[in-house]
């Protein structure tokens, strides 16, 4: 469960005013707004990379407002899946694994399973100048998935990909969400993705989050 | 009346022009200088023992200055950068300061730095007046302010985004740099302590008036050039030149080919 109570961040003229939503667990939620509207800096504020000036932000009613972003257990898929340029695809999956010192054939085994799910498995070796879009992407939700988060907040994952590959994708994440009962959060700017996504669709306008459907 | 063809043709033309004689200029003036000495002359100055102290002390000292630049360089570079704060573009400005004051300005403030008290305490520890750690401390003085330009850039060309996902995964910020930021910003690195290595190669005027111009002490390469004008031995003199002039390409086509792949 995400759950956002009157949350306000400032910054010169832009600004969030009391911002208040609940996705419960195991729901699909796409919030949707034009561009510099505030969907990225509300996305970061629930991972922990920004800090609100008043509000709290709970995950699984846990109050997580002052705790640091490693700790919230989330999973968080950035625009361009922001790939960690001097990592193979085996490290950048296993890399939350490593920082949490799991034993190695563990590491190994969900590093495996993951590439696996996401069809990623002949990729493990490739550096990620070598992918693709739509690969970087499945990579990069390999990566935030690999230590199990409770959440997991998708950025326009899917804004710079062809149609086609855009679909599948679309397929994969919700596929994926289903079978993990994640809660996911996920912005975009395309009505269709959200048609195909959506058990919750909220729209972001003046400051403001209300529920669309 | 031209066609718009031949309008874009001449411009272009004349563009090539001013490049082809500017890049003339430089090149007529490494030749004359590699022309005026003989390979006999140049060995024989080169095997002169002053010569050799100076050569290796150059290495020696460079190579210090390099590595401190680049620790103070990393850090520096990264806060302005990624930082957002109140002054930061005083603070930018400040850190520009030693790349535009007169380079003897530098060396006299050094000196009169030293004579203050707390100068004399540092001094008492670890002595910089006329010393080989003046030399370094010299060189770092201007070295490292640019390498904390390169370092800013190199900065400012990787996404944070990369970081931020670090961070959601388990990673404090120090972390996330050391394990994601660093690794990337590699070339950057090499790029900004060879920067600081080839300034300081040719720094002359600070360690002239901070460190001295001792012969076996503390003489570094421009001070051999210098020592050696100033006796009338133009042939020694050019004979350091041209050494000096083939580390620099080899540290500028260093950067160029990191550079090429940052």
């Amino acid at each position: 469960m995400i759950r956002l109570e009157n949350i306000s961040w400032h910054a010169g003229a832009f600004r969030l005013e009391n911002v208040s939503f609940e996705i419960p667990t195991g729901r699909y939620a796409v919030l949707m707004g034009r561009t510099g509207c505030g969907k990225t800096t509300l996305l970061e504020i629930i991972c922990g990379l920004r800090q609100p000036a008043s509000g709290a932000v709970k995950i699984d009613s846990r109050d997580v407002t002052g705790e640091p972003p490693g700790v919230r257990g989330i999973g968080y898929v950035p625009q361009d899946g922001a790939m960690f340029p001097t990592m193979t695809v085996r490290e950048q999956i296993g890399f939350a694994l490593r920082l949490r010192r799991r034993p190695i054939a563990e590491i190994e085994q969900r590093v495996g399973e993951l590439a696996e799910h996401l069809g990623v498995t002949s990729l493990l070796h490739r550096l990620p100048h070598d992918l693709s879009g739509g690969e970087r992407q499945r990579v990069a939700l390999g990566r935030a998935l690999a230590a199990k988060p409770s959440v997991l907040l998708l950025d326009e994952p899917l804004s710079a990909l062809d149609e086609d590959l855009r679909d599948d994708l679309a397929s994969l994440l919700k596929r994926i969400q289903r079978e993990l009962g994640i809660t996911a959060l996920h912005i975009t700017h395309s009505a269709r993705e959200a048609a195909q996504l959506a058990d919750l669709l909220f729209r972001l306008d003046d400051g403001k989050v209300r529920e669309a459907s | 009346m031209s066609s718009p063809r031949s309008r874009l043709s001449s411009f272009w033309i004349a563009l090539g022009l001013i490049t082809g004689l500017y890049l003339l200029f430089i090149l007529s003036m490494l030749a004359a200088t590699a022309a005026y000495t003989t390979p006999g002359h140049w060995w024989r100055a080169l095997a002169a023992r002053e010569i050799r102290y100076s050569i290796g002390l150059s290495l020696a000292t460079c190579t210090a200055t390099a590595l401190l630049s680049l620790l103070l360089a990393v850090p520096v570079g990264y806060l302005l950068s990624r930082g957002r704060f109140r002054g930061k573009s005083m603070l930018d400005a400040a850190l520009d300061v030693p790349i535009v004051l007169p380079p003897m300005v530098v060396g006299l403030c050094l000196l009169i730095l030293f004579q203050t008290p707390f100068g004399r305490a540092v001094e008492s520890v670890v002595p910089f007046t006329y010393t080989v750690a003046g030399v370094v401390l010299a060189q770092f003085v201007i070295g490292a302010a640019f390498a904390v330009r390169t370092m800013r850039g190199t900065f400012d060309h990787l996404s944070p985004r990369p970081e931020n996902v670090a961070m959601t995964l388990g990673c404090s910020r120090g972390r996330a740099v050391w394990l994601v930021t660093l690794p990337a910003a590699r070339r950057g690195m090499f790029a900004a302590a060879s920067i600081a290595w080839a300034r300081s190669l040719g720094e002359f005027g600070p360690i002239l008036v901070f460190a001295g111009a001792t012969r076996m002490k503390t003489e570094v390469l421009p001070t051999s050039v210098w020592l050696e004008l100033s006796v009338g031995n133009l042939e020694a003199a050019v004979a350091v030149s041209i050494l000096m002039v083939a580390l620099a390409m080899v540290v500028l086509v260093a950067v160029r080919l990191a550079g090429e792949k940052v």
